[in-house]
């Protein structure tokens, strides 16, 4: 009986091991073309194929998690998740707390998208996502911001007449503006945030490195590129 | 899900809408009613229970014991229950790793609190850095059902305090009066007379509780406001095969539709119970029944 | 930075007053109780607007509800029923999404859309529908005699209720609605966390409390001042409606006043 229950111990422990190798990617689920929840409610995207082709490269085991923005960085440093890969700009303010890989995607332009593309942005009621670069962008430069917990939100605000207009990633208005006739780009972009790159915690330098030879490596084949035509990203490398 | 629904494009009226609220990621938004129902079915037993514990203990002869389910009582009358709620989320996850920490690693030096985090070391994490999503998730609702139990628990001891008070005094003494010991009369006329007593603050905390589930969304939990906003918010035609404008208003009216039914159904079964309970009881509504049949 | 700065700063900072960025690092306790009590000002003026007009509502729903006539019976019984069977966090969502379509039919009803007005409304109306429960739960216990006595003195209709009828339910009223007044203070809170946005981060003393939560990753600072608050806003109110309690019950001797007892609603 007590060999039996060794046994049993011994199991649990490889099987500990062997799941010591999943890493587990925290995304947000709700910044289209990055990351989105398709209709079969799997994370899907930019991101998502990134996010598969990269763990392939480092023979790493990845899981999918999403957790609201708001919380995404306090979730990652208390270990909810290993890795934040939601279309996060590298900025020093969010260096403080965690550690980035090398960005994935080139800086790509904020832009205002509104009802008219007569709106003065000087006395303009501005939306954008909270704790975003570009509501911190807006806050600092004196304009009334206001915040909505997703990037949804901040557009349907606009739609909806709450707000003069939204300041966001480009790519990930694009679409909504195609779709939607009654939306326009104005023709100020704003050039916040150094590209978009991979989020861990300060103490994880190990997988950092792994990510990060991972990023050079389709860097360098010219599939990152690929996948950043593919998703209509911005410019490539 | 239906066989109909392989080109979404070319459909149209009910048949779209039929595939439509049968995608995954609605089945998604149907779970999370059966995880509302899930709460309802853990939290109201352990929140009875934490009820117990403290109306017994408030009732005590032991005096710190007393205080201590009397301030159990006290405390969340005076401060709106969300800020409780979403105070014990993190306290009580930071709690349980604390405690952790101190028992697993007892040689750690640095200072738990550094700046703006909460640092312990790597083994006394909740759950383990390395423990599969699952184990996140359970634990993530095993903290709110807990928040939950808490805060309710500190209700049902209100009532089930006023409960004890209000059996009426000559039944204890009877019991005495047979030679009973205060365990065996608190016990055996106490525990089972306080019930119809207690029924109707229960009810009402009952239906308290169904209309606080919503509050999940606050603590993190991906419920039916989150799958609400997430699937009623406008969508393009490029990231999915339903394209729809906004659709939210529709979503939550579909969920207050939900709970009117839900705290309606409620009611009905509750007034059922308490008719059979208040039968036979030295109560205004047992009297009553008692003429009707006479 | 002295603490009074920092009043100056943010003491009026829930209502756009003051300093435009909140604190970023380096939060003091000063800090905290500062913006945790400027939001209290949203809590108040929520609580007390909102007490103030469902009052008036909750009166006619009642007297609709205790109606022969279902014309009036029927629509204050479904009423009622709506908002006191649903959440009210759902409430709040629904009647932002609501208001927000309304608002591309009719251009007017752009005000709703913010907090101040559209929040306002739904616990309007969600403070009339408990209330209207006491009072009618009120008037059904008026003691028969009372009523008789009213006949025998030749009053009758309108004269009748307000100066009879009325005034006794509220007595018997009173210690309840004392009750839902709390929790209404209380259910203030979830204004900002159920779809109403919060301009320029102007919003309530839970919105900052929970700000500085997370911000600062301690949750044993922040929620303890607003606990605090609340305690005290919860002792006004009791003073006051204990007042009011007195002055009700002032003809009546005093072993027949009734004593407001405190008891739980909780959350709707």
């Amino acid at each position: 009986m007590k060999k039996l229950i060794l046994t049993t111990t011994a199991l649990a422990l490889t099987a500990g091991m062997a799941l010591a190798d999943t890493v587990r990617l925290g995304t947000e689920g709700a910044y289209p073309p990055y990351n989105f929840i398709n209709d079969a409610g799997q994370v899907d995207g930019f991101e998502r194929e990134l996010g598969d082709e990269l763990c392939k490269r480092a023979s790493l085991t990845c899981e999918w998690v999403t957790n609201e923005w708001d919380s995404i960085i306090p979730n990652l440093v208390s270990g909810n998740y290993d890795a934040i890969i939601a279309g996060m700009s590298i900025t020093d303010e969010r260096k403080e707390k965690i550690d980035f890989t090398q960005p994935y995607t080139l800086p790509d332009p904020s832009a205002y998208v509104a009802l008219s593309a007569d709106v003065d942005l000087t006395n303009a009621v501005i939306a954008a996502q909270a704790n975003t670069i570009q509501a911190s962008f807006v806050a600092a430069a004196g304009a009334q911001l206001v915040e909505f917990a997703t990037a949804d939100e901040a557009l349907a605000a606009v739609v909806n007449g709450e707000a003069d207009a939204v300041l966001a990633d480009k790519a990930s208005l694009v679409d909504q503006v195609t779709s939607n006739d009654q939306l326009v780009f104005l023709e100020k972009e704003e050039l916040i945030g150094g590209g978009i790159g991979m989020g861990l915690r300060k103490s994880d330098a190990e997988l950092r490195g792994q990510f990060d030879a991972a990023i050079q490596s389709m860097k360098d084949d010219g599939t990152l590129n690929a996948l950043i035509t593919k998703w209509e990203i911005g410019a490539t490398f | 899900m239906f066989p109909y629904c392989t080109d979404p494009s070319t459909l149209e009226g009910l048949s779209w809408l039929s595939c439509y609220l049968t995608t995954s990621k609605h089945m998604m938004l149907f779970y999370s009613l059966g995880t509302v129902l899930l709460l309802l079915a853990i939290t109201a037993p352990t929140a009875l229970a934490f009820g117990f514990l403290g109306a017994t203990s408030a009732k005590s002869h032991f005096a710190p014991l007393r205080w201590i389910g009397k301030t159990y009582i006290a405390i969340v009358r005076g401060v709106p229950d969300i800020a409780f709620f979403l105070f014990f989320v993190i306290a009580l996850d930071q709690l349980f790793e604390w405690v952790r920490h101190e028992i697993k690693c007892p040689d750690w030096d640095q200072p738990i609190r550094q700046g703006n985090d909460f640092v312990v070391c790597a083994a006394a994490k909740l759950p383990l850095g390395d423990a599969p999503q699952w184990v996140h998730e359970v634990y993530g609702f095993s903290l709110a059902v807990l928040t939950f139990a808490i805060v309710f628990g500190a209700f049902a001891a209100n009532v089930l305090f006023g409960a004890m008070r209000a059996v009426p005094h000559a039944q204890m003494e009877t019991a005495y009066a047979y030679g009973m010991s205060k365990r065996q009369a608190f016990w055996r006329v106490l525990v089972p007379q306080m019930w119809v007593y207690a029924l109707p603050g229960l009810s009402n905390l009952w239906m308290v509780l169904i209309k606080a589930t919503p509050l999940l969304f606050l603590l993190g939990v991906e419920d039916i406001v989150y799958w609400a906003r997430e699937l009623g918010a406008s969508k393009t035609p490029r990231f999915t095969d339903y394209p729809h404008p906004d659709w939210r208003m529709w979503y939550f009216l579909g969920l207050l539709v939900f709970y009117l039914l839900f705290t309606r159904l409620s009611e009905i079964v509750l007034e059922k119970i308490m008719r059979r309970l208040s039968h036979g009881q030295a109560t205004a509504a047992g009297e009553a029944m008692r003429r009707a049949d006479a | 930075m002295s603490c009074w700065q920092t009043i100056q700063d943010y003491g009026l900072r829930s209502i756009g007053i003051g300093e435009r960025l909140l604190p970023k690092t380096d939060f003091t306790l000063c800090h905290q109780v500062t913006l945790i009590g400027s939001g209290m000002l949203w809590n108040i003026y929520f609580g007390i607007v909102a007490l103030l007009a469902g009052f008036f509502l909750a009166n006619a729903l009642a007297v609709a509800k205790n109606s022969g006539s279902a014309w009036f019976r029927k629509p204050a019984e479904w009423f009622i029923f709506v908002f006191r069977g649903s959440p009210l966090f759902i409430q709040f969502f629904f009647g932002y999404f609501l208001f927000l379509s309304l608002k591309k039919l009719v251009p007017a009803a752009a005000p709703f859309t913010d907090a101040w007005l559209g929040a306002l409304v739904v616990l309007f109306f969600n403070t009339a529908a408990y209330s209207a429960e006491i009072f009618y739960g009120a008037l059904r216990t008026v003691p028969k005699g009372e009523s008789e006595a009213a006949d025998a003195y030749g009053f009758s209709g309108w004269k009748k209720f307000r100066r009879i009828i009325w005034p006794t339910s509220m007595r018997l009223a009173w210690p309840a609605y004392t009750n839902e007044a709390i929790f209404l203070f209380h259910a203030t809170t979830l204004v900002f966390f159920s779809g109403f946005p919060a301009w320029r981060q102007e919003g309530d003393a839970l919105y900052y409390a929970s700000y500085f939560a997370e911000k600062t990753f301690n949750p044993f600072i922040p929620y303890p001042i607003l606990a605090g608050y609340f305690i005290l806003l919860t002792l006004i109110v009791v003073g006051v409606f204990g007042l009011i309690n007195k002055r009700l019950n002032r003809h009546l001797p005093q072993e027949h006043r009734r004593k407001i007892r405190l008891r739980l609603r909780l959350i709707r």
